[in-house]
């Protein structure tokens, strides 16, 4: 492997890690603050990164200039969080945090099934692709390599300002300190007053929304086809689960090991490449059940 | 009509698989593995071994959904709940995408073909051989089935149901809850690659979407609307899919998965005994109704 080849491993995987970090961070999210793991996440990355196209395509049609594509993102991002997110919330998972685990499990499970025929539906079997957004920043030459701008520097940068903020609001912000609080015990939190139905509202409308951001982002990047979703569960399951469920910072480093795993597999055996991933998970999860960065649960009796 | 029952009742026999699981609390989103494993295991000995008899072929998937069964459950007996379900669904994808990537061993997305073998070395017709899958599947989910329930109710299977009631107390009377998860999973397995290879010799053709998650989820879905836990219930939930689907298909072929969440939801949020809680209502009240007219 020479220099370049190892420069073009590296930027991918760093461009890759973005992404997936972006999707992983709001399943840990979710997942940290209620307990449950939202199977349909990879549904709404998927959606998110249709709609993006669509609305994108729309936009140019309307003979808008390219530069609309990015606020085109952050509209799809938020139409996914507030449209989507927020009825799920409140219609069916307001309904199933008492039942057992399994439940809340197949309940999730149910709709992504329900989502996947949905897109399928609205957008057909053929891929998409819609790159203005990445044509638009052009590419950058770094050492040898040349490489888009919008891989390279936009995705690393707003993944970074995405872990800081949310850094940020958790600590420093009211609403942030409600849902930590309601996170540490639900019950103590109602009894000082906190609204815990909004709470967690306000947390599975946010989540979804970076999973719809996460798809949005990378919509120009690749073309999208059905099963994107269901890869992308799987493997932002692998983040979350390999850092520890509920560590946003672990997420961060996880989704930059695997991310970086995966595309050193693709230069040097891309048979392997949707193995990698996986191994790592495996590896990790052997050692440290828990996760790198997850603490031992205190068992109770 | 036939072949469309013997499909079912393979496809029941790998539900109970799913069954099995359900009594110890955990569902596996990528049972379908097991499923597949076995199918292709039976593939390749007819590639290897061409005119290997039936039995050869039988045994010998059912031996790789084991082994497979085995590795896989040592790694993943330690995990409950999410874990455990998403452990699965990834191994499963795992092997999902070497038959994809591997195509010249395994055929890519065409899959492999198993033509149809002979019979305790009988060479069969067509119409025979349907007829001769169809009573080996009945017998084989008559049997398996009767099995699943004893072990269910044996000492092994009591202490798998304690996984479910409480964990921690199964480790007090001195268990290993890994060793007792383990004697299930690898029964699921094998209940899984029994379904997967009779479907396979059946269909003469096994493809990389016996793998694939929407196969896993399928299985889940009947296992929860024959009733979560109950082994004559798969049995039932296989046969009600599998023809209400071949009539559906018609019309709601492309929304298929639609229907299947939305009924998946309303069966957890209403019915949650699936169809065998339904039946055990309606036989409860029938008999208070005769009680109440004696």
């Amino acid at each position: 492997m020479n220099l370049t080849l190892f420069l073009l491993a590296l930027f991918d995987g760093i461009a890759y890690a973005a992404l997936v970090f972006i999707v992983a961070v709001g399943l840990t999210l979710i997942f940290g603050v209620m307990r449950i793991l939202n199977v349909a996440h990879g549904s709404l990355y998927a959606m998110g990164a249709y709609l993006t196209a669509s609305l994108t395509t729309f936009v140019l049609a309307a003979g808008l200039p390219p530069i609309f594509a990015f606020p085109c993102m952050l509209v799809s991002a938020i139409l996914i969080g507030v449209v989507l997110g927020g009825p799920l919330e409140w219609l069916l998972l307001r309904r199933i945090y008492h039942k057992p685990e399994v439940l809340q499990l197949l309940v999730t499970f149910a709709i992504f099934m329900i989502l996947e025929d949905v897109q399928r539906l609205i957008w057909g079997t053929q891929p998409i692709f819609q790159s203005t957004a990445l044509q638009l920043m052009g590419n950058v030459r770094a050492f040898s390599v040349n490489y888009t701008v919008y891989q390279l520097i936009l995705l690393p940068i707003v993944a970074i300002t995405l872990l800081i903020g949310l850094r940020f609001f958790l600590r420093r912000t009211v609403a942030g300190k409600l849902i930590l609080a309601t996170t540490e015990d639900r019950e103590a939190a109602q009894a000082i007053g906190i609204d815990a139905d909004k709470v967690f509202l306000l947390t599975f409308i946010v989540g979804a929304g970076l999973a719809g951001l996460g798809g949005a982002l990378a919509s120009p990047t690749t073309s999208i086809l059905p099963g994107i979703g269901a890869d992308m569960i799987v493997l932002s399951f692998a983040v979350v689960a390999t850092a520890g469920l509920g560590q946003i910072e672990g997420a961060a480093l996880t989704a930059l090991l695997i991310g970086l795993g995966r595309s050193f597999a693709v230069y040097v055996w891309p048979e392997t490449q949707v193995l990698v991933p996986y191994l790592i998970m495996v590896a990790v999860l052997l050692v440290r059940p828990e996760g790198l960065f997850g603490s031992p649960a205190a068992r109770k009796i | 009509m036939q072949v469309l029952l013997t499909l079912a009742l393979a496809k029941g026999i790998a539900v109970m698989g799913i069954t099995v699981l359900l009594r110890s609390g955990q569902v596996s989103f990528g049972h379908a593995l097991f499923f597949a494993i076995a199918a292709y295991g039976g593939a390749f000995t007819l590639m290897l071994m061409p005119g290997a008899d039936l039995i050869v072929v039988f045994l010998l998937g059912l031996i790789a959904a084991t082994l497979s069964g085995v590795l896989v459950g040592l790694f993943v007996a330690r995990y409950r709940f999410i874990f455990f379900a998403m452990l699965n669904l990834a191994f499963s994808m795992i092997f999902w995408s070497i038959l994809e990537k591997f195509y010249h061993y395994t055929g890519g997305a065409d899959g492999m073909r198993l033509p149809r073998p002979t019979v305790l070395w009988i060479e069969m017709e067509r119409g025979t051989y349907e007829l001769f899958m169809f009573y080996l599947s009945l017998a084989m989910a008559v049997g398996l089935g009767w099995f699943s329930m004893r072990w269910l109710e044996s000492p092994t299977g009591q202490l798998f149901r304690t996984i479910k009631t409480n964990e921690t107390r199964l480790q007090y009377l001195g268990m290993s809850p890994q060793r007792v998860m383990m004697n299930g999973y690898v029964l699921s397995a094998m209940l899984c690659g029994t379904g997967g290879i009779l479907m396979g010799l059946v269909q003469g053709v096994v493809t990389p979407e016996y793998a694939y998650w929407i196969r896993s989820g399928e299985m889940v879905f009947i296992a929860v609307l024959g009733g979560a836990g109950s082994v004559p219930g798969a049995l039932v939930g296989a046969a009600i899919y599998e023809i209400v689907r071949t009539y559906a298909s018609a019309f709601a072929g492309d929304v298929w998965q639609m229907v299947l969440g939305i009924f998946l939801l309303i069966i957890i949020l209403f019915a949650p005994g699936g169809i065998a809680g339904i039946y055990n209502t309606l036989m409860d009240r029938i008999a208070g109704t005769k009680e109440r007219g004696e």
